[in-house]
């Protein structure tokens, strides 16, 4: 069974404030149109979350659903050719839908529907959060709108067609550059215009406030189970806890039940895309710097005049120039550290966890991956890395054939 | 309509405001993104809209995520942004526009990240002849910051108040409000179709009980009826998309200076009849 959300966290680290900020980072900068919206939907999550009820409606679809709790796997074949700490993964991608993502837009559905809402949307990048939303709106009866960049229509195509099986309707967004960052853009437009009758589900722990706090509680479900695996099946915290960073989400879900346990580490992995020098690359935590997107303020990648970069992954779901405002708050305070992987980085990790273990990750999932291949080998045998393995990535399979250059 | 500023009037807004008040008149607010569709268009088109009877100019400052803009102001952001435009070069524009032309307020509209990235933004907005600023993302409650620094230069920050504002909030917004609250009449992004006058009557009604402050009325006013239906509730209409979807289409500065012109006086004259 899924474990409800634990008290601990109630207790020692406590953010965000009432108004949504997490130190300087986070608030709400949205259209004042929003602005009711938001608190709407601000106090409906604050009736709602330790409501029994409601958490049991949550947790018997995460139990039965989405098919929780998720496993956490020892990689001995990974750990043994790395020759350092070994490696526990967390693993997400045996979650229906195939990623992390299903856990939020499932709670963020029943918020919805004790709105009364009768319409969701959502914007998405590599597809995975809008397929997690497709299918709890065809689970629910949602009328469901996914915004998606043309530029990740077209690489991440099978997932497209997934959320159109699921009766979702996905609208291509053309301005900008074509990425999830404009998705997003389009999707802001379109609650200001249908605020009434319609629901936005935000992939993310971005947004603007209550979405960072809410998502990050959905999310923690990972953590939490992760940590009350880790206690049982290894007897003790891990070492050290990693996630790969786009939004954030994933990673926050991860961290989020650890933040008081000061001995484990956290980290966070960026999408460092061609390298950090070269600039293409999805990386604010590590090249960035303070400014305001989407909602709210956290690290992003902007130039001189404020405007926002545009950025380069292998990866759709990290292609992003902003980041969870916690993260940033993480950072600053020093409770997380960022660091960042290339795509080539990645990719060879993705290459390295098929063949030692037969797991196929996710290209997001594999900077995470990387991170551990560079790390764990400097670490001590008797120390442990608990890896968030945040999706798998069947989603994945055309870009890597096209990178080996085989067609299909 | 150019008259000379009363002299007790603070600033060019008030002023504005007073004098249009005294003669029973509503402001024409007219927006046109900076730089768009190329920089050499903006001060003429400036200058066109203040002869055809403008009497407040907002210029957008292009960003690359306009997230509260419909299509033709999004793409007149994207156009812009083409051409090198820049917060800089904005402020360059009005200090141009202001050597002929030292009375018609002008406002820069935006979004947030913009003026974050220049630190000493008000007092650079205050020397550029600049009168007030409108942040699309800003919201009461993250205002404060800002709000401080611009009134330190005597610059307006212009609050924006919806539909869906609720009435205690409407209430504290037009307390802090300066220069001149700008009520969003419908819904929607920037030039959508959807404007009920009936329900922005209703409103107005409501906001005039909560301060003194001038309130202006946009989104969704695109010609001489509408802005008249509008204007007749409301201290003065903002007409944004349809003028800059009439520069996109003109091919050079002459064509969009005649256009802009014959518009706005054509939207003047049904204010006034």
């Amino acid at each position: 069974m899924a474990e409800p959300i634990a008290d601990h966290l109630l207790q020692g680290y406590a953010q965000p404030t009432p108004n949504g900020h997490f130190g300087q980072f986070g608030g709400r900068f949205v259209a004042e149109t929003l602005t009711h919206a938001l608190d709407g939907l601000a106090d409906l999550y604050a009736s709602l979350k330790d409501d029994p009820e409601f958490k049991r409606e949550l947790h018997e679809d995460l139990a039965h659903f989405v098919g929780r709790p998720t496993p956490l796997y020892l990689a001995e074949r990974l750990t043994a050719s790395l020759g350092g700490a070994s490696i526990y993964l967390k693993r997400e991608d045996l979650n229906h839908t195939g990623a992390h993502k299903v856990c939020n837009t499932i709670g963020q559905a029943l918020l919805a529907k004790r709105m009364g809402k009768p319409r969701v949307i959502a914007e998405t990048g590599a597809g995975q959060h809008g397929v997690a939303t497709a299918t709890v709106a065809a689970r629910l009866g949602l009328a469901c709108d996914v915004y998606m960049g043309e530029a990740d229509v077209h690489r991440q195509s099978l997932n497209v067609y997934r959320m159109k099986l699921m009766g979702a309707n996905v609208i291509p967004v053309t301005s900008g550059s074509k990425t999830l960052k404009d998705a997003m853009n389009e999707a802001m437009r379109d609650w200001v215009t249908n605020v009434d009758d319609t629901h936005y589900i935000i992939g993310t722990v971005a947004g603007p406030h209550p979405y960072p706090m809410l998502v990050r509680d959905f999310a923690s479900i990972i953590g939490q189970e992760a940590r009350a695996q880790m206690l049982q099946q290894v007897g003790k915290l891990p070492d050290v806890v990693v996630a790969c960073v786009g939004g954030g989400s994933n990673a926050m879900g991860i961290f989020h039940p650890f933040i008081d346990d000061a001995d484990v580490a956290l980290v966070g992995v960026e999408a460092g895309g061609h390298g950090l020098s070269t600039g293409a690359h999805a990386a604010p935590l590590n090249d960035g710097k303070v400014g305001v997107l989407h909602g709210n303020r956290s690290y992003l990648m902007s130039d001189d005049d404020g405007q926002v970069m545009e950025t380069h992954s292998v990866s759709a779901g990290l292609d992003y120039p902003g980041v969870g405002p916690e993260h940033a708050f993480l950072k600053d305070i020093g409770r997380a550290t960022y660091a960042a992987a290339t795509d080539d980085e990645a990719m060879a990790a993705f290459r390295m966890l098929n063949r030692q273990e037969g797991i196929l990750p996710a290209l997001e999932t594999s900077h995470a991956l990387a991170w551990v291949v560079e790390n764990a080998p400097k670490m001590a045998s008797e120390q442990n890395i608990l890896v968030n393995l945040s999706g798998r990535g069947d989603k994945d399979i055309l870009t890597v054939a096209d990178i080996d250059g085989i067609t299909l | 309509m150019r008259v000379a500023p009363p002299e007790a009037a603070q600033g060019r807004i008030a002023e504005l405001f007073e004098l249009l008040k005294a003669h029973n008149q509503k402001a024409l607010v007219t927006f046109i993104t900076a730089g768009d569709p190329g920089p050499e268009f903006t001060v003429p088109a400036m200058h066109s809209l203040v002869a055809g009877g403008a009497n407040l100019l907002e210029l957008g400052i292009p960003f690359s995520d306009p997230e509260a803009e419909g299509p033709a102001i999004q793409a007149a952001n994207e156009r812009a942004l083409a051409q090198g435009m820049t917060l800089t070069k904005v402020m360059e524009m009005v200090v141009e526009f202001r050597q002929q032309d030292a009375t018609t307020p002008v406002v820069l509209m935006g979004y947030l990240n913009s003026v974050l990235a220049m630190p000493d933004f008000p007092v650079r907005a205050r020397s550029a002849g600049i009168d007030g600023l409108i942040m699309v993302n800003l919201p009461l409650e993250e205002a404060a910051d800002l709000q401080r620094g611009l009134s330190a230069e005597g610059l307006d920050l212009v609050s924006l108040i919806a539909p869906t504002t609720a009435d205690r909030r409407a209430q504290e917004i037009a307390t802090r409000s300066t220069g001149f609250l700008y009520y969003v009449s419908l819904k929607g992004t920037t030039g959508s179709g959807a404007l009920a006058v009936d329900e922005v009557a209703e409103r107005m009604k409501f906001l005039r009980t909560l301060s003194d402050v001038p309130i202006c009325v946009g989104f969704g006013i695109k010609d001489a009826a509408s802005a008249a239906a509008v204007g007749a509730h409301a201290d003065g209409v903002v007409v944004g998309s349809a003028l800059v979807q009439l520069m996109a289409d003109a091919p050079d500065v002459a064509t969009a200076n005649q256009r802009l012109q014959t518009a706005t006086a054509a939207i003047r004259q049904g204010m006034d009849a």
